[in-house]
């Protein structure tokens, strides 16, 4: 098990990249704990699965390096940086049995079969595979195929992580779940460096103890879900975390208060001075918007139920707000006012969160 | 192996190709049913003969030695042409300059023509002013394909060896190619040796394509006829006399049309009887 | 032992190379020295072979006319059996597996039984002597090949492709056109290198169905060999020249023979 760090890390599929846009992953460094679960969310194209085959060693970076604990593995092909893969599409071993398969790796490494045995018994009972050891593993459902993957991961013993590229992709929607708890039930008790890419925040969120989310190459921000919920440091994340996203008006900044439409906003932290010429947007999401006795006068367009409340879209002359209502509250007439919680409330230059000034 | 969806809608994505092929099938193949069962003394008049030609033909014992030697000659040839094609396409390149220049080189002895192959080899392989023939004989084989049945077959084996082993190739090479790199991902992580990899994933993701190059090879060389005869006429003697050569004689040789297409009708089965047990058994154990 | 795996192909284009060369060879001599004397190289080199070809219409003709049809029947087989394949491959239907197997069976009877009624056949519905006619008679082998082998290779393509996708919300044909095939890209150029190849080296139907308009260079090789007894030289030349068309459509298609596939998006 090690610490995974990356430095200084860049890649481009084209060389030699001649501007920015070339760089499929743009300049980053991340830590990942070992034994932590940790998730890379993004949207297809946002180069989370190149950053995934960098850590794997299917990809060498033109720039940076990887570090898995104090050894540098930059140039080391995957199976000698002890690391499992579970793909997007299950990749079995058709012709073998469950069992053959799960006892591949290591009978490859020529340990000994009573051994093999044991492993391969236990790495099945915890992924409930016991019963089909002796089945042709193409005769496998498609998540019965992703649980041989992952054990072929699991049955080595020496794995310093687990990296997972989308692996609920082809899973019934109603047996994605049970896979989802299973995978954060062996990571508490295996205690295995996890990393799971995805595009869906469902999964990221209640995977990880960290989400990295990306976007078009470049690292948006890195925290607990918590905090990428609260404090987005990029409108990115507001709005690809959360359903629905984080509203996310324009605004401007006078005389050192955040104004939308006229109207003065508290934010969390009073802002620094944005830099001049900057896109102003306040972020605020739905969950954290409500209606007043003053504020932003909106008239009320929509409201759609989702079963535990309801998303009411108002909109200020052709601006949409959304908020959050209640199951059984009355929403006012067709003209109201809302207000945000300054707590839960950002302001954004250029996307990017405008830090507090004063304290 | 996960399942099919029933769909009546298959029926019309179908539809197409059943109309074209089943045009050019159906009409033509009533006609030479219709051929089978007649007799004809010329002059387009033809009187009704039940199975008689049939019998006949099944009973000759000229049509069993053709059949023998067809046999024979496929099983030679398949067993040499699917291992070889195979070995070449695992060795050959993917990725740099050397994949087109590969692709083309290999390619090249399927484009030409069958009757220019035939007459290709036939001059290639004379003892006297053919490269191949010279060569021979001047390292002191005595070869002559024109008087000898064993250098006849020889030759002709060499020749369909030559020819259609690229059809092997190209298939195994694209079914190679379709195999997402995924697995070979998973096999290094597994720590797999190349032996391994073959055997538990190209061999296996590669079966249905190597099915279709044996069947291919099978039916286009059970049916061979126009390399052979340019090639050796059937010769020397009967020894390279193969089915269809032996059927064009009897058909145009004699002009009885009602024997020829009895013994076409045959043949027709024998190829399919045979191809179909090579279907089934070669796709028994695909999960449908 | 791996550093020695390219000596197998190359062992293997030398031994497709030397008839190769000596149908070369023999395209630059004239039938006497081809026939009179065992040379490596032309005494008397001659490029008349060539000249006769590029000159005489009757020959280049015939190039352009097989040309003609074996593009025809190259497009119309590989786009007709492109959604047939994928019915094969993810539909059950009635009917289904015997349907697979008689396509096959098409290519089973020996064609020259076929001559007479093919004759017959495209005489009376007044397509005799047209492109149209071959491209349409060459359907009978390649549609059933073309289904064969894509459907192959649409079985190695996961099924849960095709529902993500439209989990996704592609509409059919867009998730047709601009994933699927992609990731059969392998099968469909080795599928349509062998329409073309088939197509092109067929003789007797091309020639049965074809008197003047639409002669292809098969049925202009075929007399050069019959009445003048061998003009072997030009016979050569012309075989020498109907490996470039097909050179030609392997080097088109050689990307997508020796491209794989990713196992997922980006």
């Amino acid at each position: 098990m090690a610490r995974i760090s990356l430095t200084n890390l860049r890649h481009t599929y084209r060389e030699p990249a001649r501007d920015e846009a070339d760089w499929a992953l743009k300049r980053l460094d991340l830590n990942w704990e070992a034994g932590s679960a940790n998730a890379l969310l993004g949207p297809s194209g946002c180069g989370k699965t190149t950053l995934l085959n960098i850590i794997s060693g299917l990809l060498r970076p033109t720039e940076g390096t990887v570090l898995f604990g104090e050894r540098d593995v930059t140039a080391l092909p995957p199976d000698a940086r002890n690391i499992a893969q579970v793909f997007q599409f299950p990749v079995v071993y058709d012709t073998m049995s469950v069992y053959d398969n799960l006892a591949f790796p290591l009978r490859n490494r020529g340990i000994p079969q009573p051994s093999v045995d044991a492993r391969v018994r236990e790495i099945a009972a915890m992924l409930d595979l016991g019963p089909t050891l002796d089945q042709r593993a193409s005769g496998l459902t498609a998540d019965g195929k992703q649980k041989i993957s992952l054990g072929r991961g699991l049955v080595r013993a020496d794995v310093n992580a687990i990296l997972f590229d989308e692996p609920l992709t082809v899973i019934d929607p109603h047996l994605k779940w049970r896979l989802r708890s299973k995978l954060k039930e062996l990571h508490q008790r295996l205690h295995t460096t996890m990393i799971y890419v995805t595009h869906d925040q469902t999964e990221a969120l209640t995977f990880a103890d960290q989400v990295v989310v990306m976007n078009e190459g470049m690292v948006v921000q890195a925290g607990t879900p918590v905090e990428l919920f609260e404090r987005p440091r990029h409108t990115f994340v507001g709005y690809f975390i959360g359903s629905p996203g984080m509203n996310v008006l324009p605004a401007t900044f006078e005389g050192g208060v955040a104004r939308v439409f006229g109207h003065a906003v508290q934010t969390a932290v009073p802002p620094k001075t944005p830099p001049s010429g900057a896109r102003l947007e306040i972020g605020v999401r739905p969950e954290f918007v409500r209606f007043s006795a003053a504020g932003i006068p909106v008239r009320v367009a929509r409201s759609s139920d989702t079963g535990r409340h309801r998303i009411v879209e108002a909109l200020h002359e052709n601006a949409i707000i959304k908020l959050l209502v209640n199951e059984g509250e009355t929403l006012p007439g067709d003209r109201a006012f809302v207000s945000f919680d300054p707590k839960y409330t950002q302001l954004y230059a250029d996307g990017w969160i405008v830090e507090g000034g004063r304290p | 192996m996960s399942t099919k969806i029933p769909n009546q809608k298959g029926w019309l994505l179908v539809l197409p190709v059943v109309v074209l092929v089943a045009f050019n099938a159906i009409i033509p193949l009533m006609t030479v049913i219709n051929y089978s069962v007649q007799e004809t003394f010329g002059e387009n008049v033809f009187f009704f003969e039940g199975v008689k030609w049939f019998e006949a033909v099944l009973h000759s014992s000229r049509f069993h030695l053709a059949l023998q030697r067809q046999l024979l000659f496929t099983g030679i040839i398949l067993a040499i042409e699917v291992p070889l094609g195979v070995a070449i396409a695992l060795a050959m390149p993917r990725r740099g300059p050397w994949v087109s220049i590969c692709l083309v080189l290999v390619a090249m002895p399927l484009l030409i023509p069958w009757n220019v192959v035939g007459a290709m080899w036939n001059l290639l392989a004379l003892p006297d002013i053919g490269l191949l023939g010279r060569s021979l004989n001047a390292i002191g084989i005595n070869y002559n394909y024109t008087r000898q049945p064993f250098a006849a077959w020889a030759t002709l084996i060499a020749m369909d060896v030559w020819h259609w082993t690229s059809l092997v190739v190209l298939l195994a090479y694209a079914g190679l190619s379709a195999i997402p790199d995924a697995y070979y991902q998973a096999a290094k992580i597994d720590g797999a040796t190349s032996g391994a990899v073959f055997r538990y994933i190209q061999l296996p993701k590669m079966k249905r394509v190597l099915t279709i190059a044996v069947l291919l090879r099978f039916m286009d060389s059970f049916m061979i006829y126009t390399e052979p005869i340019v090639l050796t006429g059937g010769g020397p003697g009967n020894a390279t006399t193969l089915l269809s050569i032996d059927l064009v004689k009897v058909a145009l040789g004699q002009f009885d049309l009602g024997p020829a297409a009895a013994m076409s009708l045959i043949y027709f089965l024998i190829v399919l009887l045979l191809s179909w047990i090579f279907y089934t058994v070669m796709t028994k154990d695909e999960v449908q | 032992m791996k550093r020695f795996a390219w000596l197998v192909p190359a062992v293997y284009i030398v031994f497709v190379l030397l008839p190769i060369y000596w149908l070369l060879n023999m395209s630059f001599k004239n039938t006497n020295e081809i026939l009179g004397s065992f040379t490596l190289f032309p005494r008397n080199f001659t490029l008349e072979n060539y000249r006769k070809i590029f000159t005489d219409p009757t020959w280049y003709g015939g190039y352009l006319n097989s040309l003609g049809y074996v593009a025809m029947n190259t497009v119309l087989s590989v786009s007709v059996a492109l959604p047939a394949a994928y019915a094969f491959s993810r539909y059950r239907f009635l009917g289904d597996k015997h349907l697979f197997f008689w396509l096959l069976s098409n290519r089973m009877a020996p064609p020259a039984v076929f001559a007479l009624p093919f004759f017959q056949l495209y005489s009376a519905i007044g397509l005799f002597d047209t492109r149209i006619a071959v491209a349409l008679a060459h359907c009978l082998f390649n549609i059933p090949l073309a289904v064969w082998i894509l459907e192959g290779f649409m079985s190695g393509v996961p099924k849960e492709l095709d529902e993500t996708a439209f989990v996704d919300g592609y509409p059919f044909w867009r998730f047709f056109v601009r994933i699927f095939i992609p990731t059969i890209a392998a099968g469909v150029g080795v599928t349509a290198f062998f329409c073309f190849m088939f197509s092109w080296v067929e003789l007797l139907l091309a020639k049965t169905l074809t008197a003047v308009d639409a002669k292809p260079i098969a049925a202009t090789m075929t007399r050069t060999a019959s009445t003048s007894g061998y003009e072997l030289g030009l016979l050569a030349a012309a075989g020498a020249l109907t490996i470039i068309p097909g050179a030609f459509v392997i080097y088109f298609v050689r990307n997508y023979i020796a491209k794989g596939f990713a196992l997922g998006r980006v």
